[in-house]
């Protein structure tokens, strides 16, 4: 799993397609949760175009990776993935939240049985993740080649039952587990740490057992470094610590908690794919 | 006709309690496939999952104290073709977790069998706080979501392996106290079919009733019946999805119903069954369980007739509803 330069520069460009979705989708859509989507753009196009074992011509492939999306009010991000990656026609993102669309406001297997869990509520992602790990370990012990990816927001970590999962991936060690946190400080009433503080987030983690990893979320190199390090760690689960800017890309979104749950609308939207197309009013013209 | 047990009317009929019936379900559910795996939050001895988690122990999961990830632990292994019991007390799961189940095991429509022992009064002396009288309307309304509460050890037994065999969730709701066997070996079981115990030619009345009130709902037909009036009993031990066929049957023939249940009556077997018969044949009815009240420590036996669930209280009902039936 090496990042060459080109590798690097693909990976970038796939991020702002999936950004430029993000913000369409939304656009049409008139609600939805913008900032956490855009905040995790990197990180998805990082683990479906480099990092994770899968196949779109083949998703029930049985010895594909799981990626299990906890927060699944950021599923912008995954549905505009999942269409970058030829699972999905990318016109169908224009029916997000719409009456009929498989793409629901928040993943339903039902509708879209591509995503492995249904998920809206917080707290329970990981939870089903460690599940997954435990019980391909009973089928495989050591021997498995899968890894489980658990995507959660910061602020699902103020879940009590989070903690109930973080303690039995303690106790239970699957080696193949990773947690990947979006850290991004905010949340529906302002930053976390006025909401209700997660800090010393890393520690406590430490403290549960398991490996921790603190990272830029829009680093690639980083990125791929902290998931190379997880999977040589062969005793414990790990988790990333993935530090983000909430509707990165996006000068006017970026860091505002305001966008946690809101669409831009059709005037915003224009003017961020704009900002998209000149790489943040860089460029002089499109 | 179903065979009731022999030995139902003597003094010493013999008794085991619901749970140990599933602890042996569920050690033949393991014997028969290796995807059926179990999960306990700190309650292995009490809900009889120790004799699986011995035998197999690589298929059994200890959560610890903590039900909402007991649910979903379960929910994520069943997604890897696993076939998780997840047992707890009633009061803990559903109770504790109920959106835990309803997103990550009904919503994913997850082949997850949720166990709720020590439901109903009899858990007696550890007071109301214990004392799950909820867990029916808690999980029948949950779309993808079979709801059994067998009768007996025996049927407990059968039940726990025909849930093993269903794909899809589960709740089967269990009993602590030591109970009489009802049924016999030979006693069919098949989820969502009622079994119809007792039917005389010209019944006057119905009474529907599922887990422990079986026994006693049999009791108070045999004291009817010393006093001239006969009554069919159905044992409707799947409440969710209700056997409507024999329902509206038994019904139809009798005119009249009476529903009795360890559980609230709102929300319970006595509601899904009005509900059956209020837009087919809304005959007069009436409910044995627990109205609109918590519980308290006791025997269990003290509770039932405190609470109104007395054999008499049985018997009173019945006579009250053939009343009605009757116009007087």
């Amino acid at each position: 799993m090496i990042l060459t330069d080109d590798k690097k520069k693909y990976l970038e460009e796939k991020a702002k397609e999936v950004r430029r979705s993000i913000i369409e989708m939304l656009v049409e859509a008139k609600s939805g949760h913008t900032a956490g989507a855009l905040g995790m753009a990197d990180i998805f196009s990082a683990l479906y175009f480099g990092i994770l074992k899968h196949d779109p011509k083949k998703p029930e492939w049985a010895e594909r990776d799981r990626l299990v999306l906890s927060n699944g009010h950021i599923c912008p991000v995954l549905y505009a993935t999942l269409a970058e990656a030829g699972y999905l026609e990318k016109k169908e993102l224009m029916t997000l939240r719409k009456y009929g669309s498989r793409l629901q406001g928040h993943p339903h297997r039902e509708f879209l049985p591509l995503v492995e869990t249904s998920s809206g509520p917080l707290g329970e992602g990981l939870s089903q993740a460690v599940g997954m790990a435990l019980a391909d370990r009973i089928d495989n012990g050591k021997n498995s080649q899968k890894y489980f990816y658990c995507l959660m927001s910061d602020g699902e970590l103020q879940e009590g039952s989070t903690w109930e999962a973080v303690m039995l991936a303690g106790k239970e060690k699957p080696h193949n587990l990773i947690a990947i946190i979006d850290r991004n400080n905010i949340q529906i009433d302002g930053h976390t740490e006025d909401v209700m503080p997660l800090e010393p987030l890393a520690d406590k983690w430490r403290a549960f057992g398991w490996h921790v990893l603190e990272i830029d979320g829009h680093n690639f190199e980083e990125i791929y470094a902290s998931i190379g390090q997880a999977k040589s760690v062969f005793n414990r689960p790990t988790v990333i610590i993935a530090h983000t800017t909430p509707g990165k890309g996006i000068i006017e979104f970026e860091g505002k908690y305001e966008w946690h749950g809101k669409a831009p609308s059709r005037e915003e939207g224009e003017h961020a794919l704009k900002e998209l197309r000149t790489l943040g009013g860089r460029l002089k013209q499109d | 006709m179903i065979n009731l047990n022999p030995k139902l009317y003597n003094v010493n009929v013999e008794q085991e309690s619901l749970r140990e019936g599933f602890g042996r379900g569920l050690l033949k559910a393991g014997e028969k496939n290796k995807d059926v795996v179990a999960l306990c939050a700190d309650l292995k001895e009490s809900t009889k999952v120790e004799d699986f988690a011995r035998e197999f122990s690589d298929r059994f999961i200890e959560v610890g104290v903590a039900e909402q990830n007991l649910v979903s632990v379960a929910s994520g292994m069943s997604a890897m073709g696993k076939i998780p019991f997840a047992a707890s007390y009633a009061i803990f799961s559903p109770g504790r977790n109920w959106e835990h189940i309803r997103t990550t095991i009904c919503y994913n429509n997850a082949n997850v069998k949720i166990i709720g022992s020590h439901a109903g009064l009899n858990v007696g002396p550890d007071g109301g706080s214990h004392q799950m009288l909820e867990d029916i309307a808690l999980t029948r309304v949950l779309p993808n979501m079979i709801v059994v509460a067998p009768c007996d050890a025996l049927e407990t037994e059968k039940a726990t392996r025909a849930i093993a065999e269903h794909v899809g969730p589960v709740y089967l709701r269990l009993a602590r106290d030591k109970s009489p066997i009802v049924t016999t070996e030979e006693t069919e079981f098949e989820i969502g079919k009622a079994n119809i115990l007792v039917e005389p030619e010209e019944a006057e009345a119905v009474i529907i009733a599922c887990g422990l009130m079986v026994y006693r709902v049999l009791m108070a037909a045999r004291k009817l019946e010393r006093e001239g009036i006969k009554v069919s009993v159905v044992n409707n031990h799947t409440i969710k999805p209700l056997d409507e066929e024999t329902i509206l049957n038994v019904v139809d023939k009798a005119g009249a119903v009476v529903t009795c249940e360890e559980h609230q009556i709102a929300g319970g077997l006595g509601s899904v069954v009005a509900e059956l018969l209020a837009k087919v044949n809304p005959v007069p009815m009436e409910f044995v369980g627990v109205s609109d009240r918590f519980g308290q420590s006791g025997s269990g036996a003290e509770l039932m007739e405190h609470y109104g669930l007395g054999v008499d209280d049985i018997v009173e009902a019945v006579k009250k509803v053939i009343k009605r039936k009757n116009g007087n």
